[in-house]
């Protein structure tokens, strides 16, 4: 298959609308409201009475953030492998074969590049429905490489998490995922290429002590559930109840860990203001010394 | 007497000890009495060297993970003490507080000037409340990425020990940015002109060790451990049963040999007959000739050499299948 048809594919992929029922209807998880499907599909799975952010897919980000016609997929076919033989109740492979089959994606990324109102852009976009986003080498390696793409293009980053951390059965190999990721956006910082890291619901662990918290700028959807650790393993190790809020977006963003919080509606134009601010400033890589 | 020495030796070296104390008993009563018992006691020490050997052959992963939380086993600052000539310790982040959960400052070995970083555990209930457990908060990951800085700055190699359960699960932890300062290590790590030697001498634990050891040779004592989660937590979370943690340390290959087969360590760094805990001093002077042969090695490389294959050593690091793809 070509390129083209290729992008067709995606494009098409991309602005299907499914039909949904009148009557299909359910409630905000946040406040209870009852919201129709129809509705909810045109205010991009925001609830109209609170605000609540409820799960978007992979492409419907696509849909939202990416000009249409522009996308293209890259690193396909880089699949996981059981390099340890790991068994707990289930078998990895095992585990692997159902998600693949659950979700119909390779793993729990999605790598490629588009233009963002005609910014040139890398992007990578965890999904949490495989395997609660989690980290492997399969996910390490796809971002790795998308980060040395923009490197090699100059072009800007963005990578939009929600991950439940490393994944625990491939064990030392996702843990080294982190130093990974890390070390090449080292490069795009000293090559001053823009990376923007967006936290959505939830982003914990290992994605959220590398690559999600290192971004020139962090962006954090409402509402989200970031952090380090989990509320429920912090709640037994300190043995009491938990702030309210804590760990929330806005929490992260009154500690002075997110820059924004950005709702949906508003996310496409704001990364573009950013990226524009970015790109193309002054040459600031020759230092003069200050006497001659 | 006898509770204190169940809470000082694991079970499975209790035989060995025992042994070495019954020998002491002989040569004591021996020596008061003026008798020569020199042939009973050396054939009693060959018994305990077989016995050492035979224990230790045949360690279960969950032993090893025992034998890397071991309370008598060498901590940093141990290793400081029988490894370098001169140790000056640096404090704080100068944001918040001092971290005693990690120590770090200028040290010399030999000929040559290097900042040491490590997590530093207690080794009684006393210590132990000082030091977290050795669990840092942000501020001490901070401490650490400034003394790496300053190291920088001045050119000189950075030695790291690496022996923590993990980063600290807090509240003040989540508030300061855990996450940010694990992440901004690991980038900054990658990124540091001087040579970086990481040696992990007892528990590895996930990104809070991983903070510290983004090096160009990392290496591990013989029973340290390294792993992306504690067994108990894996357990907790995999089995939904936390007893399972000897099942989740079999399943997560955390041993030495293990992560020197995944290609995520360099090298196996070997202790002494029932484990470095036993005799701190050959462990440390095992470690010191490491670092100085590490070192020699890296010090012809020139900054973006350093870099340069530290970045590559990193990437890879992973294990995957490509299939075509249409």
């Amino acid at each position: 298959m070509s390129w083209l048809d290729q992008a067709a594919k995606g494009i098409k992929a991309l602005t299907r609308k499914k039909d949904i029922p009148d009557n299909l209807w359910r409630k905000c998880p946040s406040c209870s409201e009852i919201l129709y499907h129809r509705e909810l599909e045109r205010n991009l799975w925001v609830c109209g009475a609170c605000g609540h952010h409820l799960p978007f897919t992979t492409e419907q980000y696509l849909e939202l953030l990416i000009d249409a016609g522009t996308w293209q997929e890259t690193h396909r076919g880089i699949v996981s492998k059981d390099s340890l033989g790991f068994k707990d109740s289930k078998s990895y492979k095992d585990r692997i074969k159902a998600s693949r089959k659950k979700t119909g994606k390779d793993d729990a990324v999605l790598t490629g590049k588009g233009e963002l109102e005609q910014i040139p852009v890398v992007v990578s976009m965890l999904d949490f429905t495989f395997m609660g986003g989690s980290m492997g080498s399969v996910v390490g390696e796809k971002i790795a490489r998308a980060l040395l793409d923009s490197l090699r293009d100059r072009s800007a980053n963005i990578i939009l998490s929600r991950s439940g951390g490393a994944r625990m059965q491939e064990s030392l190999l996702s843990l080294m995922q982190m130093a990974k990721t890390s070390a090449v956006l080292a490069r795009l910082r000293n090559e001053a290429i823009p990376y923007i890291s967006i936290l959505t619901h939830p982003t914990t662990g290992g994605v959220t002590a590398s690559f999600a918290m290192l971004g020139d700028v962090i962006i954090a959807e409402p509402g989200a559930l970031i952090g380090f650790a989990g509320p429920r393993v912090i709640k037994q190790t300190i043995n009491s109840d938990l702030p309210d809020g804590f760990q929330s977006s806005e929490f992260l963003l009154e500690h002075g860990m997110v820059d924004q919080i950005v709702t949906r509606k508003e996310l496409k134009q704001t990364l573009a203001r950013m990226l524009r601010w970015c790109v193309a400033g002054r040459d600031v890589s020759v230092r003069q010394p200050i006497r001659g | 007497m006898e509770w204190k020495k169940k809470t000082l030796w694991l079970e499975f070296e209790l035989p060995l000890v025992e042994l070495e104390e019954r020998i002491q008993t002989v040569q004591d009563s021996a020596d008061v009495r003026g008798l020569d018992v020199s042939s009973e006691v050396q054939r009693l020490r060959e018994k305990a060297e077989r016995l050492g050997r035979e224990i230790f052959a045949k360690l279960e992963p969950w032993q090893r993970v025992q034998l890397a939380r071991h309370p008598r086993r060498p901590t940093t600052n141990d290793f400081i003490q029988h490894i370098f000539s001169e140790f000056d310790e640096l404090h704080g982040d100068r944001m918040f507080r001092d971290d005693a959960a990690i120590v770090g400052g200028l040290a010399v070995l030999e000929d040559r000037n290097l900042m040491i970083i490590g997590h530093q555990k207690g080794r009684d209930t006393k210590s132990n409340i000082k030091r977290n457990f050795g669990m840092a908060h942000p501020e001490g990951y901070r401490k650490a990425l400034r003394l790496m800085h300053m190291a920088a700055r001045f050119g000189r190699p950075v030695v790291t020990f690496i022996d923590t359960p993990g980063a600290f699960p807090g509240v003040g932890a989540e508030e300061r940015g855990q996450a940010e300062a694990i992440a901004r290590n690991l980038r900054e790590m990658a990124d540091l002109p001087v040579p970086i030697v990481v040696v992990i001498t007892g528990e590895g634990g996930s990104g809070g060790a991983l903070a510290l050891g983004v090096g160009d040779r990392v290496y591990m004592l013989e029973n340290a451990i390294y792993s992306v989660i504690s067994p108990e937590g894996c357990a907790a979370i995999l089995w939904r049963d936390n007893t399972k943690a000897a099942d989740a340390a079999k399943a997560m290959k955390l041993t030495a040999a293990d992560a020197l087969n995944l290609g995520v360590v360099d090298g196996i760094i070997d202790e002494p007959i029932g484990g470095a805990h036993r005799d701190h001093k050959t462990v440390a002077l095992r470690v010191k000739a490491q670092i100085q042969d590490t070192l020699a090695e890296l010090e012809g490389l020139s900054a973006d050499q350093l870099r340069d294959q530290r970045l590559e050593k990193f990437l890879a690091m992973g294990i995957y299948d490509q299939v075509p793809s249409g």
